[in-house]
């Protein structure tokens, strides 16, 4: 059985203008802790899907399996990181925020705050527990919010361009922080991005999205060996491959 | 630049102020085209305030005035928080709702006066019921806009974390819609403060601080009537800044939720 099933979702929006198709018959599975990369240009859907996905929106046709189970709503199987720095609580601490999902789900004080501080951890953020969002730089918010996102262990990990926002500098330095992060905690991650080099640095398979209506073009696995060097002519030759395909659909319409 | 180092600026500036303008007073007193009577040197305004604060009238005055204020205002909090919050949440309770604070809001709290004196009498509660009146609406529609601008992405969040109903009430929605509910909190007492004074000329008797106003211009005593409108303007100022600018301090202004107001 497939971790995670995508199995022939479509959704289509009611507009003034008529029905619009926002994600047509899309669909791909994933095994256990498995990087997934969604890529595709603005319009694509792609952030659709994941919103999907996520629960936040219902499918018009077909379903999404987490675990054989289908998803009805969103729940604490998965956890969500938005692209948005203001996702954070800026009344609650970094520490309050990273423990808000433990906090729901009734863990004791101590012992939340205690696994929070180690998620802060992992994103090399402890020594800013008690400091609140607003001290914070963008590239640190969104640590916290991946912080959040794994505290209380969903099965899969659903990440909304969380580094588009930043410059170029910190994107690089977060991409590498995420990959480890990955590399350690072994998560299903589902990470949606218009960036092809961001992709082929994090993903074992990049799921190619095009618009209009939004669907699965084609799947590219990448098979390079980890840390990866963005540098290299492996590394190179993937980008090269994913922006024909992204460019072949851009050329059809 | 500290935020002592600027605090102490802007009270200097202030003070610079304020003198300037006390110094032009008194030099109008002075000059001799106006009734002493009518206009009194600020030396003799504030032997009026010391013999009033030493026999103790100036504080029972005080009291009176202040004891209605935070009765009506906590009976405006107690009614326009909760009413406010339920309408930015459930648009039955807005649609009931709305039609009449948009009918009630612009009436001035005085003009209830004379229709409260005839339905309550003159005394403590007509004074409360305007101050009341007064404090409810900037309560209600604080609260009310504050709900509403609470961040989607805070609720989808808290949402995915599982939090629901109570919980994402109490940890998303209230903190969230805190700048606007302790604006709410600020302009409630203001407009109460407002209310009380022009209430008690009319609707009290014997003590008040708006009372002694009304009842020393029967005795032309302009010193009482100035120390103590000075003393509605320092108690008004005190609380605005000491109670509301500390409660934004330890909550809002903490969390970055709203920009340090300059002054």
């Amino acid at each position: 059985m497939l971790h995670i099933d995508v199995d022939n979702v479509s959704l289509l929006y009611d507009t003034p203008a008529g029905r619009v198709s926002g994600v047509h018959e899309a669909s791909f599975g994933m095994e256990e802790s498995e990087f997934l990369c969604i890529v595709g240009p603005s319009g694509c859907g792609k952030s659709t899907l994941l919103n999907i996905i996520a629960g936040f929106l219902a499918p018009t046709s077909g379903e999404i399996r987490i675990g054989g189970k289908v998803v009805t709503g969103h729940g604490m199987d998965r956890g969500i990181v938005f692209q948005d720095f203001a996702q954070l609580f800026p009344w609650r601490t970094a520490l309050e925020n990273v423990a808000f999902g433990l906090e729901m789900k009734g863990v004791a004080k101590a012992a939340r705050e205690e696994i929070a501080l180690k998620q802060l951890q992992l994103v090399k953020l402890e020594k800013f527990a008690r400091s609140y969002p607003h001290h914070l730089s963008g590239g640190m918010q969104q640590r916290v919010a991946i912080a959040r996102a794994l505290a209380y262990d969903p099965a899969l990990l659903l990440m909304d361009e969380p580094f588009a926002a930043l410059d170029a500098m910190t994107r690089d330095e977060m991409q590498r922080l995420l990959a480890e992060v990955w590399r350690e905690t072994r998560k299903t991650v589902i990470y949606v991005t218009h960036n092809v080099a961001e992709a082929v640095y994090l993903a074992d398979r990049v799921v190619v999205m095009t618009p209009h209506p939004g669907t699965v073009k084609t799947e590219v696995p990448i098979r390079l060996s980890r840390p990866r060097d963005p540098l290299s002519v492996e590394f190179l030759e993937h980008q090269k491959q994913l922006m024909r395909h992204l460019s072949e659909q851009a050329a059809k319409v | 630049m500290s935020a002592f180092g600027a605090g102490a600026r802007s009270f200097r500036r202030a003070a610079v102020t304020l003198l300037i303008a006390a110094a032009l007073y008194e030099a109008t007193a002075r000059s001799g085209y106006f009734a002493a009577a009518l206009l009194p040197t600020l030396p003799a305004v504030a032997h009026a305030l010391w013999a009033m604060l030493m026999d103790g009238t100036m504080l029972r005055h005080a009291s009176y005035t202040l004891y209605r204020v935070m009765f009506g205002l906590g009976l405006a909090v107690a009614v326009g928080l909760p009413l406010g919050i339920l309408m930015g949440r459930i648009p039955a309770v807005e649609h009931f709702f709305l039609p009449l604070v948009s009918v009630l809001m612009p009436i001035p709290s005085l003009a209830w006066v004379p229709v409260f004196i005839l339905w309550f009498g003159l005394g403590n509660v007509t004074t409360i019921l305007i101050v009341f009146y007064a404090a409810t609406f900037p309560m209600l529609l604080n609260a009310w806009s504050g709900v509403r601008s609470v961040n989607p992405l805070w609720m989808r969040a808290a949402g995915a974390m599982g939090a629901n109903g109570q919980s994402l009430f109490w940890k998303v929605i209230i903190p969230g819609a805190s700048p606007f509910i302790i604006t709410g909190f600020r302009q409630a007492f203001l407009r109460s403060w407002i209310a009380v004074v022009g209430a008690e000329m009319i609707a009290a008797s014997a003590w008040g601080l708006g009372w002694v106003i009304f009842d020393a211009k029967e005795f032309l005593n302009a010193d009482i009537m100035l120390a103590s409108l000075a003393v509605i303007g320092c108690i008004g100022f005190g609380f605005e800044r000491l109670v509301f600018g500390s409660l934004e301090r330890a909550t809002v202004l903490r969390w970055g939720m709203v920009r340090t107001a300059k002054g």
